[in-house]
């Protein structure tokens, strides 16, 4: 049977505002999974086209998967979220790169034919459950010395790439950091990230984290909007004394929920659901785990390959801001200003939050609005480091741009 | 304001043991916009098990929460107010405990009143105000968010109603007044009086918002996130809130002239709750809402004042927990497994009992008889009804099919009950008959296996006496019929041990039946009792009073049907051996009615014929009658009956055939449809001053089922 790939299309995007780990956090008596089973009901409502039953999967991420983020998140959201029992599900893990992984999957998927439409997200609640929770690392990789002990705690592979890149300077850093808090507080004045919010119910009992009773999130809990250089100077370098990283150039420990509608170009054509972007290519890349931060270059050269592409066809970027450090090693190698226009335009995780394996699609849905304002933009990425020493990255081309899906 | 405050305070004191509702304000931004908005979280601070409730310190609570909520909406720093529920609950009413603590016509009142008086301010903020109803809500409940300006409901809600009426009491904080106004007077009789009289029916969330009691609808699942986008869009004035308009035409009085045939049908005028709700609802036309809720304070207090009201809260309670934990019932860790049943007889009750053992227990279920033929019947019989079920979508495809391929029958004992664990007889009443059968089965069922019989009049002790291991037969008896009729009467015989006890017990709580204990005596509960009733009423009749008057005698009790209509039921060959039974035991008090049996020799199967649509005397009856020439007044034949009745508790209490008063009220509820508002009969007869005037005492101290001293 000949076979014919298809393109595949970023449907639409959401996302639940992302909250502080901990007691005091908006998100610390919330379900993981109600905030996935949530957003995917949201990402129902705002699009009547798609048949629920037309849905050929659930993929949905998580770094944890146990409790409330175990029980093969996919499907039981999806029961959970009233789609028919018809609907299949799935868990999928690739740390950080979870959401994003599980479009990236599922996409392939659908370009081979075997899918038209799929729901794909990732969740990750890191107050109910701590990095590290439940790990059991192989004793080989200490003792063969297949990694650096520094492997396992990202902020210290953080501070090994500001090692590799001496130029990167905490200064820069913090510089870096103070920028995406402005951004994003300016994002949010122009309206830029609300839409794509999903209200989520937030009950508190302990007084002590504020208010009692239900509230409703509707904004990013971590941001620190006005946030200066002086207020980041003396923060402690929890991983390294005298080190670079601190709570302020990095992303903090966060709860959130995203969810995306991807399917092939067709099907969402026919169905008249929205093409926000077209998928170019998507690529994966290992690097030593103890420079985890440094996995997106390799990831993005990848990409660019298969593509046909070089880094000057990208007009906008959206990178993950694990840390400040990572982002910039990856504007230093493609020698791109810090602060470059087409780079994180709404700001990043610093200020936003970076829960773990949700944030692939919070990635794609703020790229997704931004080709809608800059239809002069014809391709963009979206990147992110991934434990353990990977990169990933997946570039999108503009369906607003004149010469969209033609010959690049 | 500080009026409202010193009245809760009072009654706060007169309940000390309240579990309180706190009333948590919390803010938060609506989305679109659309403003700071505060919202009110109804919470006791337990999980789902206890739900929310009202009591004074609860009240006083979302008093303190309105005033807080009413200076910010006056300064204009919040657009709207929300009041919702913890999870799974919204709130479920007034807190009963602290109702039937009251002694005073004036402390009655002030719950009335500051109810009213903390719920009516949610309706006269300078903002708007919403309900949102997430979990189950009952009563004031119900009525706090029917203050509110708007309403929204969850499709997951399992539980709404306003349920006063059913305990005697009326929706007095608000319901009798503001329903009719927000969805009509006939939607509202429906809620307030039908449910009510109707065991107590629920709503569920589809149907709140089909009443238009809701003005929108959210699934369970993202329920209140979807109730406050809504109230932003209603806000910002992107959704207008269209409701039916009110018929204050004909229709409102033709809904209370319903809403009072539907009361007389069920409570013949005995209990005054549903009257005096319609009262008011009838009042209410005018839309006076003030006037209203003076009506309901009024009829509040008296309501907790009478006796009704607290027939009702002690009948709950039977109901509700005495049920659940039945007195004597041996420690359920003795219990054996029951993995398969054996039914003796596969007539017409023992496939009922085969269908409802198979249904709840979901073993195997064995049938035998005496030939082929009565098996296949009564396997046939219960693959009918699973298919029944199945039609009308009780249960799946692939549950009928393994509940039929549970049921099977055998003509030999040995291979149908040797690995049965608890097998049950409903056999011919003869007592030669039913130890002949226990005999046959104890030769080839296991040593561990319980013997339970479904007889209503035999004595259980002799049923076992022939047995090698008499200390494993149990009195099984249920009521007919059997799926329908909770009550399971359990027959400790003088030999039965705790582990065959503790067995019944565990098997009947899976089979959801309310099992009370009874020691082994004639006819045990609930058919002595009523076979005590009639024969007064027929012994009136032999001697002389006209039917209709004996009938009508007992009419003020508001019992479901009358005595000949139930013995019509029941059937009057069945009364008729029953009656015997017992006349042979106490034949001081139990006599055998010639006129009886001159109707069960002509065959009849009642007494009257509907040919009109109303009971009238069978003319081929009435010639039957052979009456005497003593004739009663229907005060003086309602005297006798009840005379009777509490002589005949009296006598059975002091025989210890149950442990207290309460658990015969308990099987007269639950085994013979006796009202809540007598509370079974005890308290009534209590109240009546009928146990003192026959016993020297009453059945239950002062203040339980009664106001106290």
């Amino acid at each position: 049977m000949p076979r014919t790939v298809r393109d595949v299309v970023f449907v639409d995007g959401v996302r639940t505002p992302f909250g502080k780990a901990g007691p005091k956090g908006i998100y610390h008596e919330t379900r993981a999974d109600d905030m996935i089973v949530k957003s995917i009901r949201e990402l129902l409502r705002r699009n009547p086209g798609l048949d629920p039953a037309k849905i050929d999967e659930v993929a949905v991420a998580a770094t944890t998967q146990i409790g409330d983020q175990g029980l093969t998140l996919g499907r039981t959201a999806g029961i959970l979220a009233g789609l028919p029992q018809s609907v299949p599900g799935y868990s999928i893990d690739r740390m950080c790169a979870g959401a994003l992984t599980a479009v990236t999957t599922t996409a392939g998927s659908i370009a081979f034919g075997a899918y038209d439409a799929v729901i794909a997200g990732g969740v990750e609640h890191m107050g109910r459950h701590p990095m590290g929770e439940g790990v059991d690392p192989n004793p080989r990789f200490v003792s063969e010395k297949l990694v650096d002990e520094s492997a396992l705690f990202m902020g210290m592979t953080a501070e090994n790439l500001h090692d590799r890149y001496p130029s990167i300077t905490k200064l820069r850093a913090d510089e870096y950091a103070v920028r995406s808090q402005e951004k994003a507080a300016k994002a949010y004045a122009d309206g830029k990230i609300q839409a794509d919010l999903v209200p989520i119910s937030v009950r508190r009992t302990n007084p002590e984290g504020g208010e009692t009773g239900w509230g409703l999130a509707t904004q990013d809990e971590p941001m620190r909007p006005g946030t200066t250089l002086e207020n980041l100077a003396n923060l402690k370098t929890p991983f390294r004394t005298h080190g670079r990283v601190t709570a302020g150039n990095a992303a903090g420990l966060n709860d959130g929920a995203t969810a995306s509608i991807i399917a092939s170009e067709d099907f969402a054509r026919e169905n008249g659901l929205p093409v926000k972007m077209r998928l170019v290519s998507y690529a994966f890349a290992g690097v030593e785990p103890e420079v985890m931060g440094y996995g997106p270059i390799p990831a993005t050269e990848k990409a660019l390959a298969k593509a046909g592409l070089g880094i000057g066809d990208i007009g906008l970027f959206e990178i993950n801001e694990a840390f400040a450090v990572q982002v910039l090693a990856f504007l230093e190698h493609y020698g791109i200003a810090d602060d470059d226009a087409r780079v994180n335009q709404y700001g990043g995780a610093i200020a936003f939050g970076h829960p773990l394996a949700s944030s692939g699609v919070r990635l794609m849905t703020q790229l997704a609005r931004q080709f809608e304002d800059q239809p002069e933009v014809r391709y963009g990425l979206t990147t992110m480091c991934v434990g353990f020493g990977m990169g990933a990255t997946v570039i999108w081309e503009n369906p607003h741009h004149k010469d969209a899906g033609g010959d690049k | 304001m500080s009026t409202t405050t010193e009245l809760l305070k009072g009654a706060a004191e007169l309940f000390p043991d309240e579990v309180v509702t706190q009333a948590h304000v919390r803010h938060l931004d609506l989305p679109g916009g659309a403003g700071r908005f505060a919202l009110v979280t109804l919470d006791n601070g337990f999980d789902h098990t206890k739900p929310t409730t009202f009591g004074p310190q609860s009240l006083a609570n979302l008093n303190a929460a309105i005033d807080q909520v009413e200076k910010e909406a006056a300064e204009g720093s919040i657009v709207g107010v929300g009041i919702t529920g913890k999870p799974f609950i919204f709130a479920v009413g007034a807190d009963l405990k602290g109702v039937e603590l009251l002694k005073r016509h004036e402390d009655a009142l002030a719950i009335g009143k500051g109810g009213h008086d903390v719920f009516k301010r949610l309706s006269g903020l300078a903002v708007p105000t919403f309900a949102y109803y997430n979990g189950a809500a009952m009563g004031g409940g119900v009525e706090v968010g029917l203050h509110c300006t708007y309403r929204t409901v969850s499709k997951a809600l399992p539980a709404f109603s306003l349920p006063e009426v059913f305990l005697g009491l009326v929706p007095g904080w608000g319901g009798c007044t503001l329903l009719p106004n927000l969805i009509g007077a006939d939607r509202a009789v429906s809620v307030i009086i039908e449910n009510s009289l109707n065991q107590n029916k629920q709503l569920k969330g589809q149907q709140v918002y089909e009443l238009g009691i809701a003005d929108a609808l959210f699934e369970g699942a993202d329920f209140l996130e979807q109730s406050l986008v809504w109230t932003a869009s209603v806000l910002n004035g992107e959704t207008e809130v269209v409701r039916a308009d009110v018929d204050r035409g004909e229709a409102w009085d033709a809904a209370v002239a319903r809403g009072r045939a539907v009361a007389d049908s069920k409570v013949h005028g005995a209990a005054p709750a549903a009257y005096r709700a319609l009262d008011i609802i009838a009042a209410a036309k005018d839309g006076d809402a003030q006037k209203g809720f003076d009506a309901e304070d009024t009829a509040l207090a008296d309501l907790i004042m009478g006796g009704e009201l607290r027939s009702g809260i002690y009948a709950f309670n039977l109901v509700q927990k005495r049920a659940k934990r039945p007195a004597g019932a041996p420690d359920k860790n003795l219990a054996r497994p029951v993995t398969k049943v054996g039914v003796v007889g596969a007539g017409l009750m023992a496939s009922q009992l085969a269908l409802l053992f198979l249904r709840r227990l979901e073993v195997p279920v064995v049938l035998t008889d005496i030939d082929q033929e009565r098996i296949d019947k009564g396997v046939g019989y219960v693959h009918a009804e699973i298919d029944k079920l199945l039609g009308k979508g009780r249960v799946n495809q692939d549950k009928a099919n393994r509940l039929k391929a549970l049921v099977t029958g055998v003509l030999d004992k040995a291979e149908g009950f040797s690995d049965a664990d608890f097998v049950i007889e409903a056999v011919f009443e003869e007592i030669g008959v039913k130890q002949q059968v226990f005999a046959e089965v104890e030769a080839v069922a296991p040593a561990h296996a319980i013997l339970a019989t479904n007889t209503s009049s035999l004595s259980v002790t002799e049923m076992a006496s022939k047995l090698k291991h008499p200390e494993r037969v149990v009195g099984f008896h249920f009521f007919n019929p059997v799926a329908i009729l909770p009550l399971l009467e359990i027959v400790r015989g003088e030999q039965t041990d705790d582990a065959a006890l503790a067995t019944a017990f565990g098997v009947a709580k899976k089979l959801k039946k309310t099992a009370v204990l009874v020691k082994d005596a004639p006819a045990f509960v609930v058919n002595r009792i009523l076979t005590r009733f009639m024969g007064e009423i027929q012994n009136v009749i032999d001697e002389g009073t006209p039917v209709d008057v004996a009938e009508k005698a007992v009419e003020p009790l508001g019992l479901p049907m009358s005595p000949l209509v139930l013995l019509e039921l029941v059937g009057p060959a069945i009364g008729l051996h029953v009656s015997e039974t017992l006349h042979r035991a106490f034949p001081d008090r139990f006599t055998v009615s010639p006129n009886l049996k001159a109707v069960v020799e002509a065959g009849k199967r009642g007494f009257y014929v509907y040919d009109s649509g109303k009971p009238e005397l069978d003319p081929e009856v009435a010639a039957l009658l052979k009456q005497g020439d003593s004739v009663l007044t229907e005060e003086q034949v309602r005297a006798r009956v009840l005379d009777a009745v509490a002589q005949e508790i009296g006598l059975m209490l002091d025989e210890g055939v149950v442990a207290e008063a309460q658990d015969i009220d308990l099987c007269l509820i639950t085994g013979a449809g006796w009202p809540f508002h007598l509370g079974g009969i005890t308290p009534y007869l209590d109240r009546e001053g009928v146990s003192e005037r026959v016993n020297g005492k009453r059945f239950l101290e002062q203040g339980v089922a009664s106001v106290p001293a």
